[in-house]
């Protein structure tokens, strides 16, 4: 119980003090999982729209892998980007690895087939009569999608959501291809694992609450926009 | 169209985001990669060293902290430029390889066996680590294996092959895990286990366990620093690899060193060694 309140009394201490290597990893944090889920709603929409309306052959057979996708395990997706980015790797003159641009694709690898199915599953959940409708009324290409899009926004917003909550939180792929390098790569799951490791549990809760902390904002900040849309969709 | 207006403003927030998280760009060859073990990370003597090595040089340090196993592959794959590692038969072996180009001797601390202070094995005092191992295997006491090829493991190994015993059975356990997490296993199970002296000392406070063997020669940790070789790797950052191996072994590297901790846990954590051969600490 002790260290409960050790860690709570830390947290509340670090976010007071304004330690600048605390505010800069967070802030590091917040930015490559927001790049990393920026990224994948640009690809993840665009192909998750297209295999949801596009008349294609074999989609059931797209969808299954995009799904497994969901399941990629973060570690694994770590191992693969290093070995791409590793010197010795195909990619290794990019010198891109433990870099936050290596952290930024591995996150984009984890939250892309997430998007993807996710925004699948969204317009396909739509009353199908809808498309032949805004058709009907003369509807472009162009205007189709964007009404689609907006008639679909509450669960693409919960898309986005779970896309963001499974990078900001993902620790495996981070530590491996991001290196955990303080002042560099050091985003606060792989400090929480450090401070873990160095038996310096009070400052490992202190961080574990800020990335709670941060995940609730920015889900408060969606939620509402989201909640909004639903009120609106009622009247 | 609601919700997509809001999208400028998340644009300025993204690119806003991206110039607080740039790190300052440096020249491609002002960047070095160091891969080390976790020992010397979670006791903080890097975070000593590095920021007055590249003070000093202008370098910009990479520090990866992985087991030694990882470690020493960073450098067979020439994926690391210099490493700082503690594990000499397979140093040995790298550099026999041709993967380093340089091998200079450091530093060492020494392991420790520490375990419950009620030591069920009753292995205290036992005048050498073969002996306390034998003990543990006879009485069938708890024993927490790193188990992940890290230097320490290693280590660990080895005395068990000295003394004669195949570690298997439910009384051994492996956590697969760095020696900070170890040690809590081990605390939390009531086990012994082999460590690092720095990383016990550092963690002494939250832990339930008690050094039961120390002071054998056969314990001592020693450290060397490896540049990896270019004519093997071509892509290595010789000059700064060659400029870190020496700031280490200089005399100001080494008082740091030898400087490290005593403050804090009143004793030294690491002892430098740059001016002792590899003969003196009994190593072959």
């Amino acid at each position: 119980m002790e260290l409960i309140w050790e860690g709570i009394l830390e947290a509340i201490r670090l976010l007071l003090s304004g330690d600048p290597e605390v505010w800069q990893i967070t802030f590091l944090s917040i930015g490559i999982s927001g790049i990393a889920t920026l990224l994948s709603v640009v690809i993840g929409l665009p192909l998750g729209t297209w295999l949801a309306l596009g008349k294609l052959k074999g989609r059931g057979c797209f969808l299954s892998v995009i799904n497994t996708g969901m399941a990629l395990p973060p570690v694994v997706v770590g191992l693969w980007v290093s070995i791409f980015l590793w010197r010795s790797g195909p990619l290794g003159d990019l010198h891109l690895i433990y870099t936050p641009a290596a952290i930024v694709i591995a996150q984009l690898i984890i939250a892309a087939p997430l998007m993807i199915g996710l925004t699948v599953t969204s317009l396909q959940q739509l009353n199908p009569n809808l498309q032949l409708q805004l058709l009907g009324l003369g509807a472009s290409r162009r205007q189709l999608i964007l009404a689609l899009w907006r008639e679909a926004r509450l669960p693409l917003l919960a898309a986005l959501m779970a896309a963001f909550g499974s990078v900001i939180s993902e620790v495996g792929a981070s530590m491996m291809v991001g290196g955990n390098i303080r002042g560099q790569t050091r985003v606060l799951t792989t400090a929480i694992v450090l401070e873990t490791g160095k038996g310096q549990f009070a400052t490992a809760i202190a961080l574990g609450f800020i990335l709670m902390l941060l995940a609730y904002l920015v889900n408060l900040f969606f939620t509402t926009v989201q909640q909004r849309g639903a009120s609106q969709k009622v009247s | 169209m609601k919700n997509f207006r809001l999208s400028p403003m998340i644009y300025l927030l993204v690119v806003l985001i991206i110039l607080a998280a740039c790190v300052p760009a440096a020249p491609a060859n002002k960047d070095l990669i160091l891969a080390t073990t976790t020992s010397t990370q979670d006791s903080g003597l890097l975070d000593e060293l590095v920021p007055a090595f590249q003070e000093e040089t202008g370098y910009l340090i990479k520090t990866v902290a992985v087991g030694t196993g990882e470690a020493l592959e960073m450098g067979k794959q020439g994926n690391a430029d210099v490493l700082l590692v503690h594990a000499p038969a397979s140093e040995k072996e790298l550099m026999a390889e041709g993967s380093g180009a340089e091998r200079l001797l450091v530093m060492h601390n020494d392991f420790i066996i520490v375990g419950s202070p009620d030591d069920p094995a009753g292995i205290k005092g036992s005048p050498t680590a073969v002996e306390a191992f034998q003990k543990i295997a006879e009485a069938q006491a708890p024993f927490i294996s790193r188990g992940d090829d890290s230097g320490t493991h290693k280590m660990e190994l080895a005395i068990w092959k000295k003394a004669g015993v195949t570690p298997e059975g439910d009384w051994y356990q492996e956590s697969g895990q760095g020696m900070g997490a170890t040690l809590k296993i081990a605390s939390e199970k009531n086990a012994y286990t082999l460590t690092d002296r720095a990383t016990y000392l550092a963690n002494k406070d939250t832990l339930a366990l008690d050094i039961l063997v120390e002071g054998d020669k056969g314990l001592l940790n020693v450290y060397h620093v490896i540049v990896v070789n270019p004519d093997k790797h071509p892509k290595v950052n010789i000059e700064g690899a060659r400029a870190f191996a020496a700031f280490l072994t200089s005399k100001a590297g080494q008082a740091m060193i030898g400087e490290f901790g005593k403050e804090k846990f009143g004793q030294p954590l690491f002892f430098p060694d740059a001016d002792k051969t590899d003969a003196d600490l009994g190593l072959e």
